[in-house]
């Protein structure tokens, strides 16, 4: 079967060989985790611990009191040594325990107890993913939980484990998919239960063979799975333009991929329920990418969360010559942090290193309307109009122009002639339209 | 050509008379004072009163919803005009406010924890860490309040701060809610003693990041009058009811402290970087 691509995307440098051949390597746990109470998209949880309290593997540490949230858990056994404010990889300020571990790590009572998955009916699976604080972990973070409730009306008959990997230089899910292949079959097989889906299509960005021939080979004998090659096109991985290429259907202006019957599901996120629901383990750990060229030894980490750039990249070998720029996540949409302080959050698939002579310093120049936006735009809106606005503060003017369809790819800026910092421009559109709308009532 | 003549002629008589006729039955009926009141009002259309627009408070004045001083740029002179039209006496008027900075510390004595390249405006540079500045209180210098002022009054210094010229400030508030920080407050024209720093950090700590931020010693406060400054969470404020005497200043160990009126002048300006 041919999959068509969507409209629009860009071809940037992938870098992917930097890590693609290196296999997941633990990290020994780190001297203290710092772990955010707030890791998912929606509500944030309540934190339930304080400065003195011991806590085991897996217990719960923040609550989630509303729907859409997920709960967070200890990383490990240990004391709470503080509770404080650290640079949190997205670009805000936020509270955080940080915990000592007391080196046993120990689980908690009801953890990472083996059962039996066949005998699980969909209710069960979705209270063990909501229990598990699982969140989906391409980056978005959101509550995965939600994602499978969908209400009553909207059926949902395709699910897409998205294994796209469309941003340069990141391999965690590549990796994961060469050497955990079974389990993320496993954690795809419990999402098509819990929604009586028959079809579940991987889909896998052509530039990632072996993963294709590994997916292919160990999901060959389970009925109604298939893997796609996909187009190497970015933002392939994108929610809507990945479904926009495996069905065709497209998701309406404001809404979710359950508008268009589709659940898309990250193959980490996959990995992850596997081991919620038959092992009972909460979501600790994610495969992180510490790669570029300003770090020594680039290599694809399973980490703790709340371990600290720091002590992923000293893990690394420390980094290399000129390091001029730390990315969190991808250089395409990824956060350039101004501190190794920032930790390992549920969303942080990787941490890009640069140097200096990478990244060329632009001056902001005024539009040209030479339109490469307008045509590298996979969401088919009008970056340039879009920028206009928000540089004079039409703000309602940018509502107008939907703004809020904008994905934060990122294909504009790097098309743009003029250097302009497109993306940045619309995070704050959507931030002055979301408020206002909020005004609104 | 003379048939077309008279059919234009003939045309126009019949539009003129229509038109007259419209302009008896569709008359919209003004309140002359109405006008007037606009005509006095300073027309900038800055929404200080929290009306939207000049002509809507002329409106709500002549017809008694709002008071002849509800204009905050006019200020006394405009109230008095106001007063005038409406027929009612106008006495006094309020005390003159400017707006001013509260942040000395610019790009020579306050250090920045990173290189920021994005969006020339200080709103879109807070969402990303709070800024570059080290001191997440601190002026970040992008000019928001600038090129939001309708007045011309704020100016950025070549050294990174933004600076109101309080003779040009008419003290409408546009730049107190523009600003992402929050630095920006309404201080009394008449007033001398002002003290430049919003920083809630403990003193140690301000200490890392700014050469002239306040480290909450408490000298000034024991200094000044009882309750004329007060601490807030580890910052020094200024209680502009009381009267401080200008020699308050020259205790503080920061230079935080400054005695000559809400006319900073820009001290770093001759060292100053390109800007």
């Amino acid at each position: 079967m041919a999959y068509g691509a969507f409209a629009g995307g860009v071809h940037p440098a992938y870098n992917k060989e930097l890590a693609d051949r290196r296999a997941i390597e633990e990290m020994p746990l780190p001297e203290q985790l710092v772990v955010y109470f707030t890791q998912n998209l929606g509500a944030p949880p309540e934190p339930i611990v304080k400065k003195g309290d011991t806590v085991r593997k897996g217990q719960v540490i923040a609550e989630a009191k509303a729907f859409v949230s997920a709960p967070v858990h200890a990383p490990t056994s240990g004391t709470v040594k503080s509770i404080d404010m650290f640079p949190h990889p997205v670009g805000t300020d936020m509270p955080a325990a940080v915990i000592e571990p007391d080196g046993e790590d120990a689980w908690a009572e009801g953890c990472n107890v083996e059962r039996n998955t066949d005998s699980l009916g969909p209710d069960e699976i979705k209270k063990l993913v909501q229990g598990g604080g699982l969140v989906g972990m391409g980056g978005a973070t959101f509550p995965t939980h939600v994602k499978l409730s969908p209400p009553e009306h909207k059926k949902i008959n395709i699910l897409i484990v998205n294994g796209a990997e469309c941003e340069p230089f990141l391999t965690a899910d590549h990796r994961l998919m060469v050497e955990r292949a079974d389990e993320i079959i496993e954690g795809a097989a419990l999402f098509a239960r819990v929604l009586g889906v028959e079809r579940v299509v991987v889909s896998i960005e052509k530039n990632k063979p072996d993963a294709i021939e590994t997916m292919r080979s160990r999901s060959a004998d389970r009925k109604g799975f298939s893997v796609a090659a996909v187009n190497v096109l970015y933002p392939q991985g994108a929610e809507k333009q990945l479904i926009y290429s495996i069905t065709h259907r497209k998701v309406p202006t404001g809404g979710l991929p359950m508008d268009a019957g589709v659940l898309v599901q990250n193959v980490g996120t996959c990995f992850a329920a596997y081991e919620a629901v038959r092992f009972g383990r909460p979501l600790i750990q994610r495969v992180v990418t510490v790669t570029g060229s300003g770090v020594a030894e680039p290599k694809n980490i399973l980490a703790r969360i709340g371990a600290s750039f720091e002590d992923l990249v000293r893990f690394c070998g420390g980094i290399s010559g000129d390091t001029g720029k730390v990315i969190s996540g991808g250089p395409m949409m990824g956060v350039a942090q101004y501190s190794l302080g920032a930790s390992v959050t549920k969303g942080t698939s990787g941490v890009v290193f640069l140097r200096r002579d990478e990244i060329p310093q632009y001056v902001n120049d005024p539009c040209i309307r030479c339109g490469k936006c307008v045509t590298a735009c996979p969401m088919r809106l009008n970056p340039s109009a879009l920028s206009i606005f928000a540089e004079r503060m039409a703000f309602d003017k940018t509502d107008e122009f939907n703004v809020l369809d904008c994905i934060e790819c990122g294909c504009c800026a790097y098309v743009c002639p003029s250097r302009r910092p497109l993306v940045h421009h619309f995070r704050r559109a959507k931030a002055e339209v979301r408020k206002k709308a909020k005004r609104a009532g | 050509m003379l048939t077309a003549i008279i059919a234009l002629a003939g045309l126009a008589l019949i539009a003129g008379f229509g038109l007259a006729l419209a302009a008896r039955a569709f008359a919209v009926k003004v309140d002359p004072k109405v006008e007037e009141i606009e005509e006095a009002l300073p027309g900038a259309n800055c929404g200080a009163c929290g009306f939207p627009g000049c002509s809507e408070l002329a409106r709500r004045i002549a017809e008694g919803k709002a008071g002849v001083d509800a204009c905050p740029v006019g200020g006394g002179a405009v109230a008095q005009q106001v007063a005038r039209i409406m027929g009612i006496e106008y006495e006094g008027g309020g005390v003159r406010k400017v707006a001013l900075v509260l942040c000395n510390g610019d790009d020579q004595v306050a250090r920045k924890r990173f290189f920021y390249n994005g969006v020339y405006d200080c709103t879109s540079a807070a969402m990303l860490f709070g800024g570059d500045k080290a001191c997440s209180y601190g002026c970040l210098g992008l000019r928001t309040c600038a090129g939001i002022c309708p007045f011309g009054a704020i100016e950025m210094l070549p050294s990174g701060l933004a600076r109101v010229d309080p003779e040009k400030c008419t003290g409408c508030t546009t730049c107190v809610g523009a600003c992402p920080k929050g630095i920006i407050k309404m201080v009394p024209y008449e007033r001398t003693v002002h003290i430049l720093c919003s920083s809630h950090d403990k003193g140690g700590k301000v200490r890392r990041y700014c050469q002239v931020g306040c480290i909450g010693c408490q000298r000034c406060v024991k200094e000044a009058p009882e309750g004329a400054i007060v601490m807030e969470d580890n910052l020094a404020v200024v209680n502009y009811e009381a009267e401080i005497p200008a020699l308050v200043a020259g205790v503080c160990p920061m230079n935080t402290i400054h005695a000559g009126g809400a006319d900073i002048p820009d001290e770093r300006h001759a060292v100053g970087g390109e800007g």
